[in-house]
């Protein structure tokens, strides 16, 4: 993919690998989290191909992330807490500006652990709650509050019963067309967000994001694809949403819906030819810096 | 864990109507320093429900915050200052929240809670 990125062979050992060249030689201050500190344990998810996709869609984002000075930002299922300290050195803490504070949650004891573990090895902060999104209350109380949100799900396709068992299973079950947390998550995501949250979530082509995108419209939100990265296995998407006081809610109820999914469908297809150029821009930067 | 955060927390159990605030059970809380931002403080305050925040900071010992709290106070640096420190320098590092309903415990572990429900509890 990035020819012009020259490692020396006994980095990239073999494909797919190609992730470990972040790290490696780095000159420049590091910009997110980085892999060696990542900390890990039998039961937790690994920092992969989605997750470095999610950290680029916020990498590609972050001028915009700047700007928009989010108060408080909150990760949903952090795992290893890759993305979420990623996300704190690459907004910091907001000294100029209001000042961030960032909370991470997870349904996996021991993920929580190894989040606090991550965040501390980079020397930043994030307030870390074991809890199930779907059940946790937290929008009692942080309702309305959240300016950024990021999720990468469990969005693999299995049998329902797999949803929701202990350990490593929860980080990848989800159930039929792997729907079932990302649709228990937007609901609560939609009550979590503030008038100008924002939310950032991974998606697999077989959860048919375009059609999240319309369950999100119906609740208000835009939405555009930051990064689409097919591998050998999966197509991901990681799918911008945010408030758009233009659309009413309940207005994509057209009668004629597959008139609305082609609509849709075609917001999303220009958004993403809009990104090409960014997202090369942003390579390039990476580039720059290895 | 902040005092912020247990200021966003409540017990979530089915049927409970008043899950807030949570009691704390402080075995052992630390002290962190964190730089001070008047104006996170200023933008966080309208989300802070005041009395919680008093008591849990009382629970550690921390006396100083004023019973009552309005925007005006705001425009003190003395007053901020303590706000801060209630806010986000104290940590509860290990021991519990207690629902305020019905007593259930919902630990703290090295810093994190364990909000988690029973299968019969959701
Ligand atoms: C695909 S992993 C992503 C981990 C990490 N954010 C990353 O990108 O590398 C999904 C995470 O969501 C967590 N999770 C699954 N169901 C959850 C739920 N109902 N509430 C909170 N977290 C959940 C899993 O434990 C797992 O850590």
């Amino acid at each position: 993919m990035d020819h012009s990125i020259q490692v020396s062979p006994s980095i990239r050992t073999k494909e797919g690998d190609e992730w470990k060249n972040r790290q490696v030689p780095s000159r420049m201050p590091s910009r997110i989290a980085q892999i060696r500190l990542v900390s890990g344990h039998p039961e937790v998810y690994e920092p992969c191909d989605d997750s470095f996709a999610l950290v680029d869609a916020l990498l590609a984002d972050r001028m915009y992330l700047l700007e928009h000075k989010p108060v408080l930002c909150m990760e949903v299922g952090c795992g290893s807490g890759y993305v979420i300290t990623s996300l704190a050195i690459m907004l910091g803490q907001g000294e100029d500006v209001g000042g961030i504070h960032y909370f991470a949650t997870d349904i996996n004891p021991h993920a929580v652990r190894v989040t606090c573990e991550t965040l501390e090895a980079h020397g930043v902060h994030a307030e870390v709650i074991c809890d199930n999104v779907a059940s946790s209350g937290l929008e009692k109380r942080l309702g309305g509050k959240v300016d950024v949100m990021v999720v990468n799900p469990p969005y693999v396709p299995t049998p329902e019963d797999e949803v929701g068992r202990d350990g490593i299973a929860s980080a990848w079950a989800g159930g039929e067309n792997g729907r079932t947390v990302i649709d228990r998550i937007l609901p609560v995501a939609d009550k979590l967000l503030s008038d100008r949250g924002w939310l950032y979530m991974v998606t697999l082509t077989a959860n048919n994001p375009s059609q999240i995108c319309l369950v999100m419209r119906e609740k208000g939100y835009a939405s555009r694809i930051v990064v689409q990265r097919s591998t050998e296995e999966e197509s991901l998407h990681v799918i911008k949403f945010w408030r758009d006081p233009d659309l009413q809610v309940g207005a994509a109820k057209d009668p004629s819906m597959a008139t609305t999914q082609r609509t849709t469908s075609a917001v999303v297809m220009d958004s993403l030819l809009s990104q090409f150029p960014l997202l090369s821009f942003w390579r390039n930067n990476n580039n720059s810096s290895t | 864990m902040r005092l912020l955060t247990h200021n966003m927390l409540s017990c979530n159990i089915k049927g409970v109507t008043n899950g807030f605030p949570l009691r704390l059970e402080v075995e052992k809380f630390v002290e962190k320093e964190v730089e001070f931002n008047s104006d996170f403080l200023k933008n966080m305050f309208v989300k802070i429900e005041w009395k919680a925040l008093v008591n849990a900071a009382r629970s550690m010992g921390y006396e100083e915050l004023p019973e009552e709290a309005d925007s005006s106070m705001l425009d003190s640096d003395e007053f901020l200052k303590k706000f801060h420190h209630a806010l986000l320098e104290l940590h509860l590092e290990e021991g519990a929240l207690i629902c305020p309903e019905t007593g259930r415990r919902f630990p703290v572990n090295k810093g994190i809670p364990n909000m988690l429900l029973h299968e019969d509890e959701v």
